[in-house]
């Protein structure tokens, strides 16, 4: 049975986004080596997804430095939180729709 | 989108929130052994106050005596260095096997977590030792660690925070029971430990 994707957040359309926002609403913040070593994912894509969730204002980045590494903390926003939320109240109301 | 689809992204999500969130390589066996040197240290305490030297037997009276309590201190000490090195290995042996980087946002911050109460606890035991007030020390001990212990599940399984309560119950039963210390000491960091590695290694299926 095929089901329509309206009511879904166009953003969590990617699996890869999704799978960043579970990331950071479960944690504080998360640095870009951390998440990449976590979704198993390459250094470009992961780049263009959090850009992606950065444009929509989901996410929030914070760029310093360890010495002289480049150290880039991203954290869900109140916004982002929130579609997040939506996006599951979305799928879980698909389920309780085909049970009935 | 299919329902099963579905079901397969809920729980990719939820996967994901526990793996970014909690750190689930520590090893199980490293607790046993743990546990086991502890209990080795706590026979040769018993032996160092129990046995006597110039056939005078310490007995009772090591409550209040310096020297005793010094060789006590080494062998805690000692069982406490080698625990360490055998949890640090196992776990980062654990986490090789699981694919899992084990210097990862998750256990950075349990251990800073657990380093502040145990930091604390340990400093506070050195000015005990250093002010004379051998009576409490090892009341100290399991108290801050059973609190590090509940401080640090957040962080890993939720199964370490019982381990935290019973420590915590044994610190104060042993405050309460001055005379007993060595016994609680082999109960909270030997047998606690043997008993809450085997549940740990048996559940998760190590």
């Amino acid at each position: 049975m095929k089901l329509s994707l309206e009511q879904f957040d166009k953003a969590f359309e990617n699996r890869v986004r999704l799978q960043i926002m579970s990331v950071l609403v479960a944690n504080e913040s998360y640095d870009f080596n951390s998440l990449k070593e976590l979704l198993q994912v390459t250094d470009g894509n992961l780049a263009s997804h959090l850009k992606a969730l950065d444009k929509e204002k989901y996410i929030m980045v914070n760029k310093s430095f360890i010495g002289r590494k480049p150290n880039t903390q991203y954290s869900a926003t109140k916004t982002g939180r929130e579609a997040f939320k939506k996006h599951l109240e979305a799928l879980e109301n698909l389920i309780k729709q085909q049970k009935r | 989108m299919e329902e099963k689809d579905i079901y397969a992204e809920l729980s990719s999500i939820r996967n994901l929130m526990e793996r970014s969130s909690k750190f689930i390589s520590l090893s199980g066996l490293s607790g046993i052994m743990a546990g086991f040197y502890a209990l080795i240290g706590a026979f040769i305490g018993y032996k160092v106050v129990y046995t006597d030297n110039n056939g005078l037997t310490l007995g009772n009276h090591y409550a209040n005596d310096p020297v005793a309590w010094r060789s006590l201190f080494f062998i805690a000490a000692i069982v406490l260095v080698l625990s360490l090195f055998t949890v640090v290995w196992l776990t980062i042996r654990q986490a090789r096997k699981k694919g899992e980087d084990f210097w990862n946002p998750v256990s950075r911050r349990l251990l800073t977590n657990l380093s502040i109460p145990l930091i604390t606890g340990g400093l506070f035991i050195l000015i005990l030792i250093f002010r004379g007030y051998y009576g409490i020390i090892i009341s100290a001990s399991l108290l801050f660690y059973g609190m590090a212990l509940i401080i640090g599940s957040q962080y890993t399984f939720t199964d370490v925070k019982w381990l935290g309560v019973c420590e915590i119950i044994l610190g104060l039963l042993a405050a309460l029971i001055p005379g007993w210390g060595l016994i609680f000491w082999a109960v909270g960091f030997g047998i606690l430990h043997i008993l809450y590695g085997s549940i740990m290694h048996f559940k998760y299926n190590q």
